[in-house]
Formats: structure tokens, sequence, C-alpha cells
């Protein structure tokens, strides 16, 4: 109640002292209105002004502390009137008959219904949001050329005769771009990752893994802002100096530094995911392989990993929606130019340096521009939702099957 | 078929063991590799973790250090108090930065020229005026006499000091002149400079000068991010955990409230940025840059972490206790309130924690709403532009200054020093209260 009141009041103090300006004043256009009002403001704060106030002015900032002092007035009132209705209220309903605790309880339990829907708010309220900017950029920018179009460049022309302002909106390079360095990461992974799991729960001691299994997820834990910090910092320059002593041509931000680095960021991600898929595997298939004699990475090859390969897979599908929705890593470490091409070693953008690059500063919210960055946004949902929903199909059935 | 077939097929007994044991080397040689790739790839793994904190300590512990430059101040009353008056306002308007000036001209006497005494003045700190002030301001009597005081040095003078900056290299390829280097050598030799332990990085907020550069803003602004975050989604969190997990009957809707929490908790945490921007900035106009909204963000995405981790904690409490409670003759809100949900607690704050620190390194959405922007002073509200640990590393990251990289590693182990802390407390409530049924 009070908050509601606090949030309104200052509102409708503002729309009476604006009807009550002389009509000269209220013409003005609306930013130097704003300006005559916080003069206002400030006058009745107490606060330097700027210039000497004339007084419709004054007589506007009487009004306004009048209006305020009102406020608090009937704040006070309503609140102790509320306040008595309730006793009243109470006081009346109390009798032997009355089903408090039933009573309340229902409350209680609508309040733990209502709580467990914000999920599903949250998720209507990404959709509509990025899918209403999106069709709003879909009628600036027909669907197939954001689609199939292979050139990105977002600058759109201020005026007509603008060299270097095409505006083409085509996603193929981005998204080629954001493949190309998640693969990278996955190239870097699957391997580590998939191996370290294999040897944790099949060859090492209850004290090894007990030690080397937290301290390989301390990478999960690392912000990956820190990540991105040492790929641009630290990874990148080695790379380069590297290339350059090989006579390679390499781009200071190299795809292969940001895949090489998130790909590190992933590998709890697919050890941890594959842990819990290799254990589910039961003992009794393992032991059937080691009677008939064959040595235990025999039993990993043919029957641990066939066994267990459904939930690999989709512990890898949940590693690359991931490495796809990764920002950080990519925006420090990443280019910003759009380059179609498969050499690690040039340099890549990803669909989440553009929607960084095109909503990060000052930008009018009408222009292509930034409505593209909602439609790429809408297009990374999509596809991490698909890659998701499929893993975690894939991950449920597997389990299902050894319960 | 007969008995003398069958043995006609399989070959005499000796040659099955010749032929296991003919391979058996190659098998076991087999076995070793496969083993070894395993290590390796552990040895891998562990080898990233040492050299990430390696090198982001080694870059970032010099950061911890300050130089300053001893001066001899003569607090002359000419300049600070022309009228002798004692008046605050006189004392705080007067011109400190020419007793600095004076002091460098009386320590290198033959410097001359407009140019070069500009860059002598350079090796201060351009903050190096506002102290002489406060000891003024603080203590009038010193007024006439000469003190020697330690001023802040530039961040060049610093990078040098700290062996950062290459003097083989030529002069136009350094951020520092020969000359430069000549007046160092000369203040270094006098026993001028000295190290003090940095308390501008963590008192101050985010400057363009590295050496008055400090991160107190973004802690400010992570601390109202994450207390408006935990505000929101505990509680929210643990009603949507009691309900999903105590009373909700097994239906389509329930079923459907799940597969979005498992969902959401995929979804990559930038689109919660979009949602942010599209909803509480533009939608309902909060502030663009505000702890606020920051929190808003954030607490939706920590939501389905939290939910996950709260159904864990009730499923272990035991059915007993359950049924011994509405034995008792409790109603299903009083059996979960006064008995599963304070035994489920330790389980629910765990999860919790390590959903905020989470939190607390998560920058890309805060990208989207704006809290982005370079702000000087230290945000003292939930809608005051604000900015975050996380993202003040991403800015200072940017910076080309050398000392912006030892500040931004400082702030990378101040980061990592926060999360280190929730996770052990996370770790210390779960073995202190953690009960195994």
């Amino acid at each position: 109640m009070v908050t509601v009141w606090a949030v309104l009041q200052p509102g409708i103090i503002l729309e009476l002292v604006v009807a009550g300006l002389p009509p000269e004043l209220r013409e003005l256009p609306p930013d130097r209105l704003g300006l005559v009002l916080n003069d206002i403001k400030n006058l009745v704060s107490g606060n330097i002004v700027s210039g000497t106030p004339d007084p419709t002015i004054l007589a506007a900032a009487e009004h306004y502390r009048n209006l305020q002092l009102t406020g608090h007035v009937c704040l006070w009132i309503v609140a102790l009137l509320l306040a008595t209705v309730g006793i009243v209220h109470s006081w009346r309903a109390i009798s032997p008959k009355l089903r408090a605790r039933n009573r309340v309880e229902r409350v209680v339990t609508l309040l733990l219904i209502v709580s467990s829907t914000v999920a599903i708010f949250t998720t209507i309220g990404i959709v509509l949001s990025v899918l209403f900017e999106s069709i709003r950029f879909f009628h600036k920018v027909p669907l197939t050329d954001f689609l199939l179009g292979l050139q990105w460049s977002p600058q759109t022309a201020i005026r007509a005769d603008q060299i270097g302002s095409s505006g083409a909106f085509g996603m193929v390079p981005l998204f080629a771009g954001t493949l190309l360095i998640s693969g990278i990461a996955m190239l870097v992974a699957v391997p580590i990752g998939l191996m370290s799991a294999l040897y944790l729960s099949e060859y090492a001691s209850p004290k090894f893994r007990a030690t080397a299994k937290p301290l390989l997820e301390i990478l999960a834990g690392i912000p990956t802002v820190v990540y991105g910090f040492f790929a641009a910092l630290t990874v990148a320059p080695l790379i380069r100096d590297t290339g350059t002593a090989l006579g390679l041509q390499v781009a200071s931000e190299s795809a292969l530094a940001a895949g090489l680095v998130m790909g590190i960021m992933i590998i709890p991600f697919v050890s941890s995911l594959s842990d819990d898929v290799i254990n589910a595997v039961p003992q009794s298939m393992r032991d059937g392989s080691y009677a008939l004699g064959a040595t235990k990475s025999e039993t990993i090859k043919r029957v641990l990993l066939p066994a267990a390969l459904p939930g690999i897979v989709g512990s890898i599908l949940l590693a690359v929606s991931r490495a796809i929705g990764e920002t950080m890593i990519v925006v420090m470490a990443a280019g910003l130019s759009a380059n179609l091409t498969a050499n690690p070693l040039q340099a890549v953008t990803t669909v989440t340096v553009q929607i960084v690059t095109l909503l990060t500063g000052d930008q009018e919210f009408d222009s292509a521009k930034t409505l593209a960055a909602f439609a790429l946004g809408l297009m990374l949902f999509v596809v991490t939702l698909i890659l998701n929903i499929i893993a975690l199909r894939v991950v449920r059935k597997y389990r299902e099957q050894y319960e | 078929m007969n008995k003398s077939d069958d043995s006609a097929a399989t070959p005499p007994r000796r040659d099955i063991k010749a032929l296991v044991n003919a391979g058996l080397k190659r098998r076991h040689a087999a076995e070793r590799r496969f083993r070894w790739y395993g290590l390796t790839a552990i040895s891998l793994g562990l080898a990233f973790v040492v050299l990430m904190f390696a090198n982001i300590i080694g870059k970032g512990y010099p950061a911890f250090w300050q130089t300053y430059i001893e001066l001899p101040i003569t607090f002359d009353a000419a300049v600070i108090d022309p009228a002798g008056t004692r008046d605050p306002e006189t004392l705080a308007n007067a011109d400190y930065a020419a007793l600095i000036r004076a002091s460098l001209r009386g320590l290198f006497p033959q410097v001359e020229g407009r140019r070069d005494l500009r860059a002598l003045y350079g090796l201060i700190s351009s903050n190096a005026p506002h102290r002489l002030r406060g000891e003024i301001l603080a203590d009038p009597a010193l007024i006439g006499t000469t003190q020697v005081i330690q001023v802040l040095a530039s961040a060049e003078v610093d990078t040098l000091v700290k062996g950062n900056i290459n003097r083989a290299l030529d002069e136009s390829l350094r951020p520092i002149s020969d000359q430069e280097i000549a007046w160092i050598d000369q203040l270094t030799a006098d026993g001028r400079l000295t190290k003090r332990f940095n308390t501008i990085l963590f008192s101050n907020g985010d400057s363009r000068e590295p050496e008055q550069a400090g991160i107190r803003g973004a802690l400010m602004g992570s601390f109202y991010t994450l207390l408006i975050t935990f505000l929101l989604s505990f509680p929210i969190g643990v009603a949507s955990a009691v309900y999903l997990e105590e009373f909700a009957p097994k239906n389509r809707w329930t079923d459907l409230i799940e597969v979005n929490i498992n969902n959401l908790a995929a979804v990559p945490s930038i689109v919660f940025g979009l949602l942010g921007l599209a909803v509480f900035i533009n939608f309902f106009g909060l502030p663009r840059s505000a702890p606020l909204v920051g929190g808003l963000v954030l607490s939706l995405m920590t939501l389905p972490v939290i939910i996950i981790a709260g159904r864990a904690a009730l499923t272990s409490v035991p059915p007993s206790i359950r049924e011994a409670a509405l034995g008792m003759g409790a109603s299903k809100l009083q059996m979960v309130s006064h008995h599963v949900l304070p035994l489920a607690m330790p389980g629910m704050l765990t999860g919790s924690i390590i959903g905020m620190a989470r939190a607390l390194g998560e920058s890309a959405p805060l990208l989207m709403i704006g809290m982005v922007a370079f702000i000087v002073d230290v945000p003292r509200g939930f809608t005051d532009p604000a900015t975050v640990l996380p993202v003040q590393i991403y800015l200072w990251a940017d910076l080309p200054e050398r000392a912006f990289v030892e500040r931004t590693s400082a702030a990378i182990m101040v980061l990592l020093g926060f999360m280190i802390l929730m996770n052990g407390l996370a770790i210390v409530l779960r073995k202190r209260f953690e009960r195994r049924w």
C-alpha cells in the first residue's frame, strides 16, 4: 500500500503542478517543460536553482510543497483508517466457529502457486520481448534476407550519399563464426573432458578422484569475464607470436584464441555430465566384460562407451548450446568484422558479440540496428532451446533405460 | 551334431592359450596407452587451472602496491592564505598544485623550459593537490612549515618502478621518455620513492587515471545488485520449490513448470539481458544502469538454480518426518513450515549461495541493461547508476595502459576471492548442517 502510494504520489503531484502552471509555460515543448519542473523541484528541496526564479515558478514551487504536505497527511489518514477497519474486521470475525488455519493456509498456498509460475512468466517474457522486436525488425528487413544473406554490416546510412553504410543484415557469417569458435571449443573440450571423466570414474583411486574432480570443477566456477581477459591478453598474443614465428598470417583477434579458451571453460561441463552418465551404466555390464577376459580399456571402448553413448551425446549437445550462447569470452577475444571464413587464424565475429555491440551505447530504439540485436537474440534462443530440448530428452531416455 | 565335429571346429586348448598370449602384449600396451591418455587429459585440465591462476596472480599482485614520491613541501602562506584569515573556504580553494610544482623545481633546479617542466610535473598524479588540501584543512598550523609529504606518483612512474617498461626500447616506443627515466632514477637514488599498500584501489571509484582508479564503486554496485537478487530469488525460489515438491499435483501444468525451469537454467545469459532491456527498461521504464534492474535480471537467472537445489534438499528429507507430523494432527502447511523446511534449509541455503556466486560473476546480461558506463561516483542506492565488479573488469581490460592491465588482474583476484569465499561458505554450511538420513 505504502509503496504504491510512494510510487504514485510524485507523478500525481507533478501533473497537478503542471495543471496549475500558467498557460504560456504549459505550452512549452516537453523537454523545456522538464527543465522548468526541475527548477521547481530544486526550489522545493532548497537546492541551487539555475538563474533567478521568476514569480510564476516560485508560486508553482509553493503549490508543489503544499500538495506534498497534503499528500503526506492523506497517506497517514488512509493508513490509520485501513488499520482500524482491519482491527474491527478481525475482532468481529474471531469466534470459535472460525477455521482460521484453513483460511490462512489457502492464502499461503495461493502465494506458493503464484511464485512457482514466475518461471513460466519469465519464459513468456523472454519469448514475447524478443519476438515483438524481431517482428518489427522483419518489417524493415525481410526474413529471407536475414536468414540467407551472406553480408553483415549493420551500419545504416544516415545520409543517402554515405559510403560504407550498406545496412546488410545477413546472419550467415555470424552463425558461421559462432559455429567455427564453438567447433574449436568442442575440439578442445570433448577429448579432454571425456577422457578425464573416463579416467576419474574407471581408473582413479577414490582419493585421487576426491581431489581432482573439485579442482577440475573450479574451471566451471571462474567467471567468464576472467576467461575473456585471459584469452585477449595472454592466449591471443601467444598464438599470434607463434603464428608469426611459423610464417603464418594470424589476426590478433583470431578465432583460435577465443575457441581454445572457451574449450577450457567447457571441459568441466563435458566431464561432469559424462561422469554422471558413465556412472549410470550398471556395474554388471562391466563385470560381464571382465569375466570374458577383456582389459579395462577394452571394456571401456567396447562396452561402456556404446552403452553410454546416447548420454554422452546429450551432454555434448548441452555443452554446444553453452558454447553458442557464451558471450564474454568472444566479446573480449573475438573480432567485430563479419568474415565468412573457415580459417581459425582469421578474425570472425559471433551472434553474441553482435548483440552486445549493437545494444551497448546510446541508440534510438527504432533503428533496424538495435532491432537486429533482438532478431539475433531470437535466433540464439531458438537454437539453444532446440539443442537443450533434444539433449535433455536424450539424457532422460537414456537414464530410464538403466533405472 | 556329434562330438567329433565340435572338437574339430575349435582348435586344441594349447593353441587358444598361445593365441591369447600372442595378443596380450599388444593389448596391455593399448591399456597403458589408454590410461596414459586419461591421465594426460586430467593433467591438462588441472594445468589450465594452475596456468590461469598463476597468470592472473602474477600480473595482478603488483597492483596492491603503489609508488609514492616523497616531496619536501613548503606550505607557503603567500600561496595558500595570502590574507592570513585561515578561513576554511580560502584554504579549500588555494592553489596546492603550485606548491608541488615549486617543490619539484627545487629538487630539479636544472630543468628549464615549458615543455620539460610540464613533463616534470607529470611525474606526480593529478590528485596530489587534493592530498595537500586534506592535510591543511585537517591542521592549518602546518602553513608556513616545510613537511616531507608522500604524494602519489603517476601511473607511468609506477609502471617503470615495477619494471614493466622495457628501458632498452626506443624512446618513441615507450610511454615514458629518457629524460623522465633519468629524473625517476635520480629520485630512486635519493631514496624518495616508496611503495605502499594500495588503499586507493579499495577506496576509489573508477577513474581515467590508472593510479586513481579503484573498485569501490564496482564493489558497492555488485553488493546492491546481489542484495536485490537474493531478496527476490530466495523467497520465490523456496516457495516454488516447496510448492512443486510438497503440494503440486502431478499433472500437465506442473510438468510444464518443470520443463520450463530446466530450460531456463540452460538459456544463454545474454538472452536474459535482452529480456531486461525490453521489459524492465523499455516497458516498465525503470532507470538504466541501476542495480535494481540488474538485480531483477540476475534474480530471474538464479531462480532456476535455487529451485532445483531447493527441490533436491526437500526430497532428501525422509517421508517419516512428514508422516509423523501429519499423524500429530498438523496440517500440510504446518508440516512443511515447522518440520520439513527447517530440515531442508541448509541444503537450500547452500544452493542459493552457489547461485549467488554465479550471479556475482555474471556480466553479459548486465551489459545489455547499460551497467557498462564509466561511473566515477560510488553508488549509494538501488537506483543510482552503477557497474558491477565483472563489468568493471571488462571495461578495464579494454584500456591500453599497462597500469590498467595490472589493476584488472587485481580486480579479478578480488572477484575470485569473493567467489571462493562464497563457495567455501556453502561447503562449510553443507558439512556442518547436512544430515544423512
